[in-house]
């Protein structure tokens, strides 16, 4: 059963990726790079203005990267203290199972 | 595809609303180990936890890290070990809790339940010698609890049980008085027990289980109230609704992670247990959800209603989300772990009368409350006898986890710190149940449970 709950649109390893923050120059360009430099895909960008903050979600595969999730985790944190916002990452399943049956 | 709204509202979930799971806990039957060589037994017993849990902790952690969702406890219950003890005859029994001490620290888990006997019937030879064994057991050992189900609907109130508990729970904090009482923080009577219960101190793995499976207990009273909150002055049928789709969306975190973990292992996942569990942490509180529904401070009149629509609003969510539902689902009111609580102690707004009221209509009973240390063992016995009553009459599991604070009085604390969190020491009244107690027997089964 969980097998075939994910199997539904799941392709490859995708992580999601969000930030949340005031919006400054070289946001997506910062988070890009990390991704880039860990060796994942970035499949989708969205990104909206909530008041006056930026977020921002990108779609990532991970299947072609060295790193785990929680390297990844903390190499995308560091960067949000050096812009100034906040950046996490989740695996897609996370959000699937809570929102889709 | 998902929508932003979607993704922000889980991530906000993690990482402000305290949302994580709290337990994953591996049921383990220890029925083929006994035999009548104690020392042999114990080998058999330490063989089989380390061999099926030795990858428990490394698994929990590896889910936590890919799905970025904590796993605050991986734990292990074990089948009542008066059953397996029972063969062998000779032999210390506080040496069958040492083994099982030793075999959760060489795995890595926290707390390791079933140091247990169901005697809501009567005692067995076994039952009674494990039951004496408990004050000590509880003692030299740190990761082992302990419980007793002295009462089923089916069975009435096995009263004998309830006195000798009262007296063994003002053992146990004697001899663990330096603790401040923490061996009665790992020591639960039941009436009416889930075999399936992931969450301590009360878990075991009961004797309908299979070999070994794997239950899960969510968590996310800050999750809740954070939803609660968005409903303000709305009516009933939106605030119950509310509180369902978040139940709903917690327990799906839960089905995932444990049905992950059981794959992993090459078990078979059992339930998942959607009681909201709160902790000491700031906002992770049942207390403070019920004063979002409008309730100046938990305790005061109109309780019981808030949690008794809370209790069935998170059932109901939750029963939707997972394929298999079991151990204690519902909501928990122990007083030393939920911040707010505490403070409504502390106000005089919540007693062990209201308390008593409010496991009425919710699980699990009397938890993790600090009366005073000079009570006497029939005033606690006609306590547990109270929730057993409620338990046996409602067909409804209650429990009692009660700390009497060796030299405190009331307005002093108990302090454990962690999980277990601070608790005030709160009145009990000062007129005797000792003759009523003291009568000796079984209170029989009632009418409710009389139903072929």
């Amino acid at each position: 059963m969980l097998a075939e709950l994910k199997k539904t649109e799941s392709k490859g390893n995708r992580v999601i990726v969000t930030v949340v923050g005031p919006d400054c120059v070289g946001i997506i360009a910062g988070v890009a790079q990390v991704l880039a430099s860990n060796g994942i895909n970035i499949l989708d960008i969205s990104q909206t203005i909530l008041q006056e903050f930026l977020v921002m979600v990108m779609v990532a595969d991970m299947s072609g990267s060295p790193a785990d999730l929680t390297t990844l985790k903390e190499r995308l944190a560091a960067k949000g203290l050096e812009l100034g916002v906040r950046i996490d990452a989740q695996h897609e399943d996370v959000f699937k199972f809570m929102h889709r049956i | 595809m998902l929508t932003l709204q979607e993704i922000m509202e889980t991530i906000k979930m993690v990482q402000e609303e305290n949302l994580d799971i709290r337990t994953i806990t591996m049921g383990i039957s220890l029925r083929d180990c006994a035999g009548p060589d104690s020392r042999q037994t114990r080998t058999k017993i330490y063989d089989k936890i380390t061999r099926l849990a030795g990858q428990l902790v490394k698994t929990g952690e590896q889910i936590e890290r890919e799905y970025g969702l904590p796993i605050v406890n991986k734990r292990i219950s074990v089948t009542p070990m008066a059953l397996v003890a029972e063969s062998s005859v000779k032999g210390d029994m506080v040496d069958f809790a040492r083994t099982m001490d030793d075999a959760a620290a060489a795995v890595g888990v926290n707390f390791i339940g079933g140091y247990s006997a169901l005697v809501h019937k009567g005692f067995t030879g076994a039952d009674h010698r494990l039951i004496d064994s408990i004050p000590e057991a509880l003692d030299v050992t740190t990761r082992v609890c302990s419980s007793v189900n002295v009462a089923t609907t089916h069975a009435g109130i096995n009263m004998d049980a309830v006195y000798r508990m009262g007296q063994i729970i003002k053992k146990t904090a004697e001899r663990t008085a330096d603790r401040d009482g923490l061996g009665c923080a790992k020591l639960v009577v039941f009436a009416n027990v889930p075999e399936d219960n992931p969450f301590m101190a009360g878990a075991f793995h009961g004797i309908g289980e299979p070999e070994c499976v794997i239950n899960v207990g969510v968590s996310g009273p800050g999750v809740v109230k954070k939803a609660v909150e968005t409903v303000k002055g709305a009516g009933f049928g939106v605030l119950a609704e509310t509180i369902k789709k978040t139940a709903f969306k917690i327990t799906r975190m839960g089905e995932l992670v444990g049905r992950t973990a059981a794959e992993r292992l090459g078990v078979p996942f059992g339930i998942v247990d959607i009681s909201l569990a709160p902790t000491p942490a700031i906002g992770d509180s049942v207390a403070e959800i019920l004063e979002a529904m409008g309730i100046e401070i938990c305790g005061t009149h109109g309780t019981t209603a808030a949690l008794a629509l809370l209790n069935d609003a998170v059932k109901k969510g939750g029963a939707m989300a997972s394929s298999y539902v079991g151990g204690l689902s519902g909501a928990f009111i122990p007083l030393s772990e939920d911040a707010g609580m505490i403070r409504a102690a502390e106000a005089g707004a919540l007693s062990l009368e209201k308390l008593e009221a409010m496991t009425c209509v919710c699980s699990v009973g009397l938890d993790m409350i600090a009366v005073p240390g000079d009570t006497p063992a029939e005033t606690i016995a006609a306590i547990i006898a109270d929730e057993a009553a409620i338990g046996m009459i409602n067909k409804k599991t209650t429990a009692v986890r009660m700390i009497p604070a060796v030299g405190k009085k009331v307005g002093d604390y108990v302090e454990y710190g962690g999980l277990l969190g601070r608790a005030p020491v709160i009145p009990v009244k000062p007129f005797s149940p000792a003759d009523f107690v003291r009568r000796g027997g079984r209170i029989p089964a009632p009418i409710q449970g009389l139903t072929n």
